[in-house]
């Protein structure tokens, strides 16, 4: 599967070439998937230079790093989906389902609420 | 090439340059860092930089060509995925050095 990563030529000896817009549309939600992947590695990168240290030591470059590996999983990932989905669509099979997308939401809704209770915390602590 | 009332082919277009964006975004927080790292972050700078460049510059050609013929290659989908795991990796580099 990796090799159809690289080489397209590969892809398009699979099955037959479908309707363009159904490429089109496999090529937007790669790219909105690598966006995804982008938004949480920014998020890494300002961790470590905007936010003041915390209580815990090395605690926000712990964070930082696990965003960044976070980001980059989710990009990898894209091309993968990328190729199986190109693969399914030009074999008239069954588009490849997952639950990396709820995982995910998860993962960010609850990293929302922990920043939340953090920041009540701290401006409990300081008044 | 037939007219498209979904238009798919201008929000094809429309997805690469807001992905364009999103890389500007992650490229300057991460030359940023770099700089004020400062030693082996003036080299990381310099390299993300060319990055920036050479994906840009990549993606926009693949975006042009995609519009005009929507059957071009997909080459250009794995370098931009590797390109946004380079910056991470970039990112985590300076971050690590910081922690040593």
């Amino acid at each position: 599967m990796i090799r159809l990563w690289f080489d397209p030529h590969e892809l398009r000896a699979v099955g037959r070439t479908p309707d363009y817009r159904f490429s089109l549309a496999n090529e937007r939600t790669f790219l909105a998937w690598v966006r995804t992947g982008l938004a949480l590695i920014a998020g890494g990168l300002a961790v470590a230079q905007f936010l003041p240290p915390l209580p815990v030591p090395r605690l926000r470059e712990l964070l930082a790093i696990g965003l960044l590996l976070l980001g980059g999983a989710v990009a990898v990932r894209a091309v993968d989906r990328w190729a199986r989905t190109e693969r399914a669509i030009r074999l008239g099979e069954e588009l490849p389902t997952s639950r990396f997308p709820a995982v995910l939401a998860l993962l960010v809704g609850a990293g929302a609420l922990l920043l939340v209770a953090t920041v009540l915390i701290q401006s409990a602590s300081t008044r | 090439m037939s007219h498209d009332p979904g238009l798919q082919p201008e929000r094809t277009l429309l997805a690469w340059r807001r992905t364009v964006l999103a890389v500007a975004v992650v490229a300057v927080l991460t030359i940023r860092l770099a700089l004020l790292r400062g030693g082996i972050g003036e080299w990381i700078s310099v390299v993300a930089a060319l990055g920036w460049l050479a994906t840009t510059l990549a993606s926009l050609r693949h975006a042009t060509r995609r519009f005009h013929q929507p059957g071009t290659g997909g080459a250009t989908l794995p370098l931009l995925a590797a390109a946004t795991v380079g910056f991470a990796g970039l990112g985590a580099i300076l971050i690590l050095g910081t922690l040593g």
